[in-house]
């Protein structure tokens, strides 16, 4: 079994509209697989039903061969599926490296009555958490910001302290989402290293950009959509010449167009 | 739990037990007694509403439970004190799970309507007495005193020392939930339901659980009541009470356990002082509820601080202007 994660006839519809339109996919473990389209082609939504929030109207999801098709986002953690968001959601009223540590939640177990009491499985276990925070925020070399309100962070640190949350999760598949918006071109750069360092640890990441260059860059197999249907699939050099992703993207060509001198 | 609260809990133990020293009127003790006894309450609450995000107007109805059954079981069923106040708690835990796993689930303030709700439902049953059990408006006398290993609690002095306990108690151990994996986890629900979720964080396992832990706190807290005064009735447990405990709450910051004990303090000790607070209660409730959501919102307590920090820092002209505001909303 090479594929971690296949997703078939998926389908979600919010009232008429109908946002993913029967789409079906794999993603090989290991992999840095790209999802790109133009708004409103379904990304987000895709990854809001991988990762459990939302329900899909119908079609599944399955992760390592068992389905998820629905399971709560609680749940999905758990099984090893961690994610960013499009729009920063750190956690402002904490440090960064408690950004993190809430990432080991779903690895620890401490409940109210064992906190309460400050049981010494508790206190090792809070202690453990925190030196576990501190190495991931080593490996994506954020160490130094780690006692800092995470909301004073310029903006391409909180992206990072997003993905470290996410890292923190110990995640099997990382679905980040436009983990390149809103930075520059060098923070773009550091992320898309970054990202292959994930990769390079044994994790399989699903990317949704707009960034071409980055997409380009960092992944293995590009997926295109488009008003929630699949219309191009395949390694990114393909897709750059795909007759039906410069349809979309370019829109379509007419014939027998003339310039203006001629 | 850091320094900061080791150091505050120290200090809290020195100030209670020296204040009975200083106050020579019993009234003035059975003053304390209150802001003790609301304290549980607020506690509970602050956890909720500070980090949850969520509001509970329906907590006097919590005490209400906890103050009838207890006096209910002792002087009709021959129930001792302690066997009566967990089967109030018992049955306060069951109703708020009622009323909290339906609500609780969905986005949005259902839980502070379905709690008005039950609020108002336990304020008229008392009233209206439909089994012949509350006495009606005008309550019941007789509620046995309480016994602590052996100790009658007849006196305000001997009240005092063991309601700060069971707050001292019950303030270790929230203060060690709230440093906790589990504090961390409530307080990620509060910064951002979307990623508390997507970090594996059961978002209504957890509001469920901290809506429980508040409730049993205010069943204890009624309990506690049934015993000191000796007599219910309904009027204590109006909207008006669920309100002037938020309003206890909000004044000493909600995301802070010390601001709930700091703020129920303050303003039980200005209502019992002060006959006006106690006629004008609902306006004065409204109109604090008012000015410190719109210029202290982190709490009376806090907001003064960084005020204060703020304008030295400006003064001596050398400090960061941020520095003093994030030190200060750093403590709880």
């Amino acid at each position: 079994m090479d594929n971690i994660l296949r997703v078939e006839s998926l389908r979600k519809n919010f009232g008429g509209v109908v946002a993913l339109d029967g789409l079906t996919f794999e993603v090989q473990k290991g992999a840095i697989k790209s999802i790109i389209g133009p708004n409103g082609a379904g990304k987000t939504t895709l990854f809001n039903i991988i990762s459990g929030m939302y329900r899909p109207s119908s079609g599944g999801v399955w992760f390592l061969g068992e389905s998820i098709t629905g399971s709560p986002p609680y749940v999905t953690a758990k099984r090893g599926i961690s994610r960013t968001f499009q729009n920063l959601q750190l956690f402002a009223n904490m440090t960064v490296r408690e950004n993190v540590m809430v990432g080991r939640h779903c690895r620890t177990k401490t409940g109210f009555l064992r906190s309460a009491l400050r049981l010494p499985g508790a206190a090792k276990e809070e202690k453990r958490t925190a030196a576990e925070a501190m190495d991931i925020l080593r490996f994506v070399g954020l160490e130094e910001s780690a006692q800092r309100g995470a909301s004073t962070l310029p903006f391409g640190k909180q992206r990072v302290v997003e993905m470290a949350r996410a890292l923190a999760t110990d995640p099997k598949l990382l679905l980040l989402d436009e983990p390149a918006s809103g930075l520059n071109l060098r923070e773009t750069e550091e992320i898309g290293r970054l990202i292959q360092k994930i990769r390079d640890t044994g994790k399989t990441i699903i990317v949704v950009e707009h960034d071409m260059s980055l997409v380009m860059a960092i992944s293995e197999e590009v997926l295109v959509l488009d008003h929630g249907r699949r219309i191009a699939e395949g390694p990114p050099r393909s897709i750059q010449k795909h007759p039906e992703v410069l349809r979309v993207y370019l829109g379509e060509e007419i014939p027998h167009a003339q310039s203006p001198e001629s | 739990m850091g320094k900061k609260n080791l150091f505050g809990l120290a200090s809290l133990v020195v100030v209670l037990l020296v204040v009975p020293h200083l106050l020579g009127n019993p009234y003035y003790l059975g003053v304390l007694v209150w802001c003790g006894i609301y304290g549980l309450v607020c506690m509970g609450l602050s956890l909720f509403m500070g980090y949850c995000g969520q509001i509970s107007l329906g907590h006097a109805g919590f005490c209400a439970l906890g103050a009838y059954i207890s006096g209910i079981l002792t002087t009709r069923f021959g129930f001792s004190p302690w066997p009566a106040l967990g089967v109030a708690m018992l049955a306060s835990l069951l109703v708020a799970f009622v009323v909290g796993l339906p609500t609780l689930r969905l986005k949005g303030h259902y839980l502070a309507m379905a709690t008005l709700g039950f609020g108002m439902i336990i304020f008229v049953a008392a009233g209206g007495d439909p089994f012949g059990l509350t006495g009606g408006p005008s309550g019941f006398w007789g509620i046995p005193k309480l016994s602590v290993f052996g100790v009658v609690l007849d006196s305000e002095v001997k009240w005092y020392y063991f309601v700060w306990a069971v707050v001292l108690v019950c303030l270790v151990a929230l203060l060690n939930i709230v440093h906790s994996r589990v504090g961390r986890a409530l307080r990620s629900i509060h910064g951002g339901e979307p990623a508390a979720k997507a970090m594996g964080v059961h978002t209504a396992r957890y509001k469920t659980q901290t809506f429980l832990l508040s409730a049993a706190l205010g069943s204890l807290a009624g309990s506690f009541y049934a015993h000191y005064v000796g007599f219910v009735n309904p009027h204590p447990f109006g909207l008006n009470f669920s309100i002037h405990l938020l309003t206890m709450v909000v004044v000493g910051g909600m995301t802070n356990l010390w601001g709930a004990i700091a703020g129920t303090a303050l303003l039980t000790i200005l209502t019992r002082y002060f006959r006006v607070f106690m006629d004008w209660g609902v306006f004065f409730d409204g109109f604090i509820l008012v000015i410190i959501m719109l210029v202290f919102p982190e709490g009376l307590f806090v907001g003064a601080a960084r005020r204060l920090g703020g304008f030295v820092s400006r003064k001596r002209s050398t400090g960061v202007p941020g520095q003093a505001s994030r030190q200060a909303a750093g403590g709880g």
